[in-house]
């Protein structure tokens, strides 16, 4: 095992080396774009834990990143609260909603899952409009995009670039450890085989909320650090879009993988603006001929089409994160016709 | 194994950073060169507010036409629009490539104001012409603080107070319904309109109802309004509601005065299908001609822009008010642009854009001009009160001039 | 009371607005077990075409006739080209391959008909007519009564006649359907059909009072959401009671709970799908699955 550890590790750091070269041979521009996606890598991720690995469906991410997000705004708005402090606070408290959210949602599978977070998502800009006392109601509110502390001399986009970077890097990690040990496996077994799982002593109930809560927090973190980096919250950032926007980056990217994330962050950034280069008419239309594509030629997203592609140039077993993508509820009804 | 990912990875990110060149300087006007002038802009072509597209498509066809006959000052124009989808996280990752990577030489038109106001600071910070923005909000009206933004249209609080001086003034006993989308823009107007009624104007209001965009329909409200006994009614709403709205009323027996923002002035997309009839009498502010008017029929300014739209812009439809705000704005930005001679700067681009004096453009309304100096970034202020009289919408009144009410 | 009433009446008309596309998505997801996120698009799809159609100068049932087998055509042909390679993917492929079907027909329908909203007619009269001092539009009747014409339809095909057996048996167990000689495939296609059809009479009826634009079932659907929720996904009686129940709960709410007033109404619906989930999550109508272990 460790022999293989070794080569993984440093193709990780020698990865690591040149993310943080990049800001002193990119524009500012460019930083502010993968500030973005580090961003949407993390909140993905998030989403990845609960529908990829725990098989919950989530249609409704989007208000746990616009929680953050707001969170943090009214946090430095009002109270002068500096960023830093705002992004654990804002995951915290995240942790705690997605706990409380997961609870009720024990008893939903599948499509009342979905159902259910997709009105979560749809009903957030309305409430964030409805409070305007605190969130600026829908004018938002303007933010001071955040400069290098100790007079760094650094841009304020290639400090938060390093800030969203270490952001990243530090729950990617924190993620790893957590999916690849105990509470990891626990987690997959809920999703292959809830009843299984629940024989063998595993406390489903629990894992299912917790993973809701953590889930929910790993995006809101993303969401408070976009607060920064945008400078600005509005309900309309927030709408129902983006929690399908997070959701086809984490199918894209594939279900169940932390590489994943970064795959389908990276499509959710830059793919809809090279579908408007190809055609100015209907780019959209560019952009869902792109999505239906990857799901016919890669149905496991990025990750699970280059396990594939190693398996068959390296003919080397997998060892994979989790398995490909699967769904609790319509597992069992396709399972049952083979029975 | 998942080096293979990894590598994968790397590739991807330094393709991406290779697709965007780093900004070649060298250039001593930024935008511009001895044969063109690259001006940005961004518009919702996607998403929500999709409709608002056309006004980007309506200006680049617009520029095609200047480029055409010559270009301006021997200049042409290189515009470039990006889709923000009225989000505004992408307004801001546009608006900084535009500025950032396309180093254009002003921004024109940026569209919504969730959208500006996002990019409000970072233009001025980075001291852009942020010009003729596209939004109604008082905010852009702000030389002291913002002086790189300027707004264009007659903005929603102006058009508020224009109604409640009329209102004051010709019913002052009445009892007030308002219908407002809850956004921005219904909000704008509301604050205009309780403005200028005033403290003990503000008493006659007696229901306020709100709907979102998201409704199929506003039928309860309308019921609820009526219900209260209301005899004016102050109808802010977008031309989808603005039918059922003006049909509703009519179906219910409600005859109240009835208000309704400019927005939704269009007769081809709001009158004719709410009913001629049921549309008899309605009161709105207008500053454009209204293309679907009969009245303009024959007028120069009118028939220059069919011309100009069969040529240049034959997907547009000709009865979209959209379209002729957008030539509009577009003649605008050209006239600033020629009044900046061979100096294109970006600060000689303000301060010509601050300098427009009596300009008349060929779709306002007679009598209205555009007036711009340093401490006046409202371009456009002037409206008239018209009433539809069950054919075309018939001016009454004098001239409105927010400026001098100031 | 007359207040009431009014609200009540117009909750039903809204209602039967979300009833007729909640029928189209209880069709297709009691045909394939799929729920169809682009639905409403191609219901507004449908609904161009007989636009265009019109403006063709055909007169009006023709139109709407032909919208309907244009229709069926166009689902079919989309179950069997598009949605059949993703068939036996994850669930989640095939959602977004139906999320990607929902943008590319928003976009191409604003870049074909643009984005200027349009009047649409109505094949009922346009005078209202009174009760006392309630109103009552004969569009909104006449759409009700489409609407629960369809009900009907739907109701007798597959309860009576073989073809509608054979669909729910492809639904509910392909592997025994197929045994028995049911073609899978072309019961799948031939619900996505069906759901077209149903999904475009919603729109040619909700377009005359939403007025036709890309954006006209962008709200709908969602309400259709709930109703379909309320009702039940298994039950299209329950999804066209659950519209009607949706439609007036609203109203009433927005009308007489004044915290909640016309600003959170559209959460109002919202919180009911969540707490119809937590409580009955088969809807009212639904019946529960059982399954086996």
């Amino acid at each position: 095992m460790s022999t293989s550890r070794l080569p993984r590790l440093l193709g990780l750091l020698a990865l690591l080396a040149v993310a943080c070269a990049l800001p002193f041979a990119l524009s500012n521009f460019r930083l502010f774009q993968f500030s973005q996606v580090y961003i949407y890598a993390i909140a993905i991720l998030g989403l990845n834990m609960l529908t990829g690995y725990n098989g919950q469906f989530s249609l409704g991410h989007g208000a746990f990143y616009a929680v953050g997000a707001y969170v943090s705004a009214i946090m430095m708005d009002r109270w002068n609260v500096a960023y830093g402090w705002t992004i654990p606070v804002a995951g915290v408290l995240c942790l705690i909603i997605g706990f409380l959210f997961g609870l009720p949602a024990l008893r939903l599978e599948g499509l009342y899952l979905a159902l259910a977070t997709f009105s979560l998502a749809l009903a957030v800009p309305q409430i964030l409009k409805y409070f305007e006392h605190w969130t600026g109601g829908s004018q938002g509110i303007v933010l001071t995009k955040p400069s290098a502390p100790f007079g760094l001399r650094l841009t304020p986009d290639q400090w938060l670039y390093f800030v969203t970077l270490a952001v990243l890097v530090l729950l990617f990690w924190l993620g790893a450890n957590l999916l690849k040990g105990r509470v990891g496996r626990a987690i997959v077994a809920i999703r292959d085989n809830h009843i299984a799982a629940e024989a063998m002593g595993i406390d489903t109930a629990l894992y299912k909320s917790l993973v809701f809560g953590v889930s929910a927090a790993y995006t809101g973190v993303a969401g408070a650090l976009s607060a920064s980096v945008i400078a600005f919250v509005a309900p309309d950032s927030f709408n129902v879009f983006l929690s399908v926007t997070l959701l086809i980056g984490s199918v894209i990217g594939g279900l169940a993988s932390i590489s994943g994330a970064v795959f389908g962050a990276l499509f959710i950034q830059f793919v809809p603006n090279w579908a408007q280069d190809i055609s100015k008419a209907a780019p959209w239309a560019i952009f869902g001929i792109f999505l239906i594509a990857f799901m016919y030629l890669m149905p496991f997203g990025i990750a699970g089409g280059i396990r594939r592609l190693w398996i068959r140039v390296a003919g080397a077993p997998v060892q994979g994160e989790g398995r490909g993508v699967s769904s609790p509820a319509h597992t069992t009804t396709r399972m049952e016709e083979s029975s | 194994m998942r080096r293979c990912g990894h590598l994968f990875t790397i590739a991807l990110a330094l393709a991406a950073a290779v697709l965007g060149p780093v900004p070649v300087g060298a250039q001593t006007t930024v935008g511009v060169s001895a044969t063109e002038i690259k001006i940005g802009n961004t518009n919702p072509y996607s998403g929500p507010a999709s409709a608002y597209g056309t006004i980007g498509k309506a200006i680049g066809a617009y520029f095609k036409k200047v480029n055409d006959e010559g270009g301006v000052n021997g200049r042409k124009i290189n515009y470039i629009s990006y889709d923000d989808g009225y989000s505004p996280p992408k307004t801001v990752e546009m608006v900084r490539k535009l500025v950032e990577q396309d180093q254009v030489a002003a921004l024109f038109q940026t569209l919504g104001t969730p959208p500006n106001s996002a990019i409000h600071k970072y233009v001025n910070q980075q001291k852009v012409p942020h010009l003729f923005v596209a939004t109604g909000a008082t905010k852009w009206n702000d030389s002291q603080n913002f002086p790189w933004t300027m707004g264009f249209q007659p903005n929603y609080q102006t058009e508020g107070r224009v109604y409640a001086a009329h209102l004051l003034k010709n019913h002052p006993s009445a009892k007030i319904g308002i219908l407002y989308q809850n956004d921005d823009y219904g909000k704008d107007y509301l604050k205009g309109f309780e403005d200028g009624l005033g403290e003990a104007g503000r008493k006659m209001i007696v229901l306020k109802q709100s709907y979102e965009v998201t409704d199929p329909t506003i039928d309860s409200q309308i019921v609820n309004l009526k219900n209260s006994g209301a005899t004016v009614f102050f109808n802010v709403t977008i031309p989808k509601f603005a039918v059922q709205a003006i049909k509703k009323t009519h179906d219910i027996g409600w005859k109240p005065v009835h208000y309704l923002n400019n927005v939704s002035s269009s007769l081809a997309t709001v009158l004719k299908p709410a009913g001629l009839e049921a549309s008899k009498d309605l009161i709105t502010a207008l500053y454009m001609k209204e293309v679907t008017d009969p009245q303009w029929r024959n007028d120069k300014g009118f028939t220059e822009w069919v011309a100009f739209m069969k040529k240049y812009y034959p997907e547009g439809a000709l009865d979209d008010q959209s379209n002729a705000y957008g030539y509009n704005a577009a003649i605008l930005m050209v006239q600033v642009l020629k009044q900046c001679g061979n100096d294109l700067s970006r600060e000689n681009i303000m301060r010509q854009a601050a300098n427009l004096k009596n300009v008349e453009l060929p779709l306002l309304l007679p009598g209205v001009k555009v007036n711009t100096s340093p401490t006046d970034f409202a371009p456009i202020e002037q409206e008239q009160l018209a009433k539809f009289n069950g054919e075309k919408w018939e001016v009454f009144g004098e001239l409105f001039d927010a400026f001098r009410k100031h | 009371m007359d207040i009431l009433i009014q609200q009540i009446v117009s909750g039903l008309a809204t209602g039967g607005i979300y009833a007729s596309l909640a029928l189209a998505l209880v069709m297709i997801y009691q045909a394939t077990d799929v729920v169809n996120f682009a639905q409403g698009e191609l219901a507004m799809f449908a609904t161009y075409v007989c636009w265009t159609l019109l403006g063709a100068g055909m007169p009006y049932w023709a139109a709407f006739l032909s919208t309907l087998v244009i229709a069926f055509a166009g689902g079919v042909v989309i179950e069997r080209v598009i949605i059949r390679p993703v068939e036996n993917a994850p669930i989640l492929s095939i959602v977004m391959v139906t999320l990607g079907l929902l943008v590319i027909c928003n976009s191409l329908a604003g870049w074909i008909w643009t984005y200027v909203q349009k009047p649409f007619p109505s094949p009922f009269s346009s005078t209202p007519f009174k009760v006392g001092n309630i109103v009552f539009g004969a569009h909104d009747l006449g759409q009700i009564q489409v609407t629960l014409l369809v009900l009907l339809c739907i109701y007798l095909f597959f309860r009576f006649t073989p073809l509608g057996l054979a669909m729910r048996a492809a639904a509910h167990n392909p592997v025994s359907s197929r045994l028995v000689g049911i073609r899978v495939g072309w019961m799948l296609a031939l619900g996505w059909g069906l759901a077209s059809v149903f999904g475009a009479v919603a729109g040619m009826m909700v377009a005359p009072v939403l007025t036709l634009e890309p954006n006209l079932m962008g709200g709908v659907q969602i309400y259709a959401f709930a109703a379909a929720t309320l009702g039940g996904f298994t039950s299209p009686g329950g999804a066209v009671l659950g519209g009607f129940i949706v439609g007036v709960v609203e109203n009433l709410v927005g009308t007489y709970v004044s915290f909640i007033g016309t600003e959170l109404k559209f959460t109002v619906a919202l919180a009911m799908i969540i707490v119809v989930l937590l409580v009955k999550p088969t809807g009212l109508f639904g019946s529960t699955v059982v399954k086996r272990v």
